[in-house]
């Protein structure tokens, strides 16, 4: 990759292309799947078809509504910060985009590795409160204000548990590298037991659990929905977009979903890899390359499984008042996330 | 606080509740302290939780409702005065529309005070028809609130369930009375048609059906934690408070006063032939109201079941002459909607049309209370409190 296209390219490019890739390889498909995942499985749950007309059982439906909205106006209030208002979608887009560069999908196919992904992943997604903030601030509406605000409060608040609970992993992969964690989980053993590797949705367990309602917090889905809260903000602090803007939260928040899901089937579900006991494999090196092409297909079936819970909890459940939230996030999820990391660390060191 | 000094709630010993309200008291010491700034919200008239055009003027401290005034006219179309211009009959067209989701319901007390001032009774069968009708609108009107509530906290599945099962008691009101949502069907001395065959068997079916459907929302709502704390202890109502404002119908059972005008009042329609349990709970709350709704709507789904088994024969229609002119005088006839009381005032002076009517709809009392209630309370509990008292803009502007 240092010379791609026989050219020299310096270390910010590479990454611009890396992210960009990205973007094409991954996200729109990403966004899409889930999308018309989304909707087919809402209606079978709530009793209807869904969307039927565009395409074959309405599996277009994405790209008549993004048609449609790139029809609408493009709706700026009078008293809207203009140039705040036009950023803050980009913003938490951007928070995506960055988000996926580290998932790693196979033994080579990767946009960049490098040692501090957990850490990197982590970081990247709290950018995405700035830009809701900053939608909701500038919209200069009153629902619009409540929303963003209670969103930062509620991304901040969970932003806690998610890290605790990947710390969990963190301490029993050794590394924070995310491809080293495939590594570790599918060429791993639970007491000597090889036969699935060690995926950490069973060793960590609590630690899969807390990070999923962080994750379903993050992506302020039902039961944490209260910034968009339909009936009581009106979509919150996205009540003034319209049009392109609109657009980009909306599929952002699906792509959001499908990205989270890609990094907790990364960390927890073994992410590229099967097992490598599977097929005799031993480390990184030995395994075969039709993994490369694979790799992609298996990570986004464990997305697909992951969005699924994710969407089943958005359909089912009613939404949490913001006072209780944070109490179930400060007095719940915390003390649990650090009593699996203390009896995480304490296992490793006892075995 | 005024809910913590209250007898009712305190003997009701909620660990929940208490603690809910002295988290409210703390919050708002800390922001006298901190001296933030209100701001005016104006909730509504158009919002989605207002089912309509009510306009809701909260003051906000932060999150926190300092107090609220509902206003309302919104939506008014002016029924009492128009119904001096039309003839008796023609009035069930138009009352139809009040509260629009129970329309056959609306037409009943209207009627029988019609039918009192000319001193006609229905015959039995019509009296009969007349009560599984009006069941069948209170199933499909609190089927609804069901599915909705959902939505207003936020589940936005069991609304597709409530009218998928609603659709099964509109088909049944359709085919017996040609109308989906405002059938017209009620006649002075009786109804204008008898049922349609087959209409009693399929009638049994859809009973069991939204029996089924009133288990799924227990299932999926009421079992629920998240909805349970939040509604539970949110907008409580005390006995005594419920009763001065005036409120009625399962807003008034759920704060434990056990007072149903289809068990306490004699009237000329079918529910004294019936057994059916009037339910009531002691909490006053939002749960509670939603739950005595739920149990409302299983109890009449018993209801049509036993009325079904003994419709007795006979004609739908009294002797009434080809044009119709009340005598003289004044009546005054309410009944058990699904809403709460609904009654009419109707005073005649002897001509086609009434003089004048005065429409009591239970709506427009039971959110005359929101004031006091919304005292304190969160932003989402304005809509948890809204979405439990249940309205319909219709019956509140008429």
């Amino acid at each position: 990759m240092h010379s791609l296209l026989a050219v020299v390219i310096p270390y910010w490019g590479q990454s611009l292309l890396r992210v960009l890739g990205g973007l094409v390889a991954v996200l729109l498909p990403a966004g899409t799947i889930v999308y018309v995942f989304l909707f087919k499985m809402m209606s079978f749950m709530q009793s209807r078809l869904g969307p039927m007309e565009a395409g074959p059982y309405g599996s277009m439906q994405l790209f008549a509504e993004v048609g449609k909205w790139l029809q609408k106006e493009d709706i700026q209030p009078d008293n809207a910060d203009k140039r705040i208002f036009r950023m803050a979608p980009i913003i938490v887009l951007m928070s995506t985009f960055l988000l996926v560069a580290v998932v790693p999908f196979g033994p080579d196919a990767w946009f960049t590795n490098f040692e501090t992904g957990v850490f990197y992943a982590l970081a990247v997604s709290s950018i995405s409160v700035l830009g809701i903030l900053m939608a909701g601030w500038s919209s200069a509406n009153k629902y619009s204000l409540l929303g963003g605000l209670r969103a930062a409060g509620q991304l901040i608040a969970y932003e806690l548990p998610m890290v605790l609970a990947v710390m969990g992993v963190v301490i029993q992969a050794g590394t924070m590298n995310l491809q080293q964690i495939v590594l570790a989980q599918n060429a791993g053993s639970i007491f000597g037991t090889d036969i699935v590797g060690n995926p950490y949705v069973l060793t960590q367990f609590v630690g899969f659990v807390v990070f999923m309602i962080a994750v379903q917090a993050e992506l302020t889905q039902a039961p944490f929905d209260m910034p968009i809260a339909e009936s009581e903000l009106v979509s919150g602090y996205m009540t003034e977009y319209s049009g392109f803007r609109f657009l980009i939260f909306f599929i952002g928040e699906f792509a959001t979903a499908g990205v989270f899901a890609m990094i907790a089937s990364t960390l927890f579900l073994g992410g590229w890899g099967v097992p490598f006991s599977w097929f005799g494999w031993t480390s990184m090196d030995s395994v075969a390359n039709w993994m490369n092409v694979a790799g992609p297909l298996i990570v986004f079936t464990k997305m697909m499984v992951l969005v699924f819970l994710i969407m089943w909890i958005r359909f089912s459940y009613p939404r949490f008042r913001e006072d209780q939230l944070q109490r179930f996030a400060w007095k719940v999820l915390i003390p649990i996330s650090l009593a699996n990391i203390m009896v995480t660390a304490v296992l490793k060191v006892a075995f | 606080m005024t809910i913590l000094n209250d007898p009712v709630s305190a003997k009701l010993g909620d660990r929940a509740q208490l603690s809910y309200i002295a988290s409210q008291a703390a919050d708002a010491r800390l922001n006298v302290e901190l001296e933030t700034e209100g701001m005016t919200l104006n909730i509504g008239p158009q919002h989605p939780a207002t089912h309509g055009t009510l306009r809701i003027i909260a003051r906000l401290d932060g999150e926190q409702v300092l107090w609220a005034e509902p206003s309302c006219g919104y939506m008014h179309r002016g029924y009492e005065k128009l119904t001096e211009v039309r003839s008796f009959p023609q009035v069930t067209s138009l009352i139809n529309r009040i509260d629009w989701l129970g329309s056959f319901a609306n037409e009943v007390p209207f009627i029988l005070a019609a039918e009192k001032l000319m001193g006609v009774e229905a015959p039995p069968r019509a009296q009969w028809i007349r009560t599984i009708l009006f069941e069948l609108s209170r199933i499909a009107n609190v089927s609804l609130f069901l599915g909705d509530l959902g939505v207003q906290l936020g589940a936005i599945t069991p609304v597709f369930m409530a009218f998928r099962d609603r659709e099964y008691v509109l088909n049944l009101i359709e085919s017996a009375t040609g109308g989906r949502f405002h059938p017209n069907f009620d006649r002075i001395g009786g109804l204008k048609d008898d049922l349609p065959a087959g209409w009693i068997d399929e009638t049994k079916v859809v009973m069991k059906k939204l029996r089924n459907f009133c288990d799924e929302i227990e299932a999926l709502l009421f079992g629920n934690e998240i909805f349970q704390s939040r509604t539970r202890g949110i907008g409580v109502i005390p006995r005594d408070v419920a009763m001065q404002y005036g409120l009625s119908g399962a807003n008034l059972r759920a704060s434990g006063v056990d007072w149903d005008l289809r068990r306490d009042q004699d009237s000329p329609m079918a529910w004294n032939k019936v057994d059916f349990k009037v339910w009531t709970h002691p909490d006053g709350d939002s749960f509670a109201r939603c739950w005595v709704r739920l149990q409302e709507t299983r109890e009449a789904t018993k209801i049509v079941d036993q009325l079904l088994d003994g419709i007795p024969a006979g004609p739908v229609m009294a002797k009434v002459p080809k044009i119709i002119k009340v005598p003289e005088g004044e009546a005054w006839v309410s009944t058990e909607n699904p809403l709460g009381e609904m009654g009419y005032y109707v005073v005649s002076r002897g001509d086609s049309g009434p003089f004048r009517v005065k429409i009591r709809s239970a709506s427009f009392n039971n959110i005359s209370i929101t004031p006091w209630l919304l005292r304190g309370v969160y932003v989402p509990d304005i809509i948890t409190i809204l979405a439990s008292l249940y309205f319909i803009l219709g019956d509140i502007d008429r």
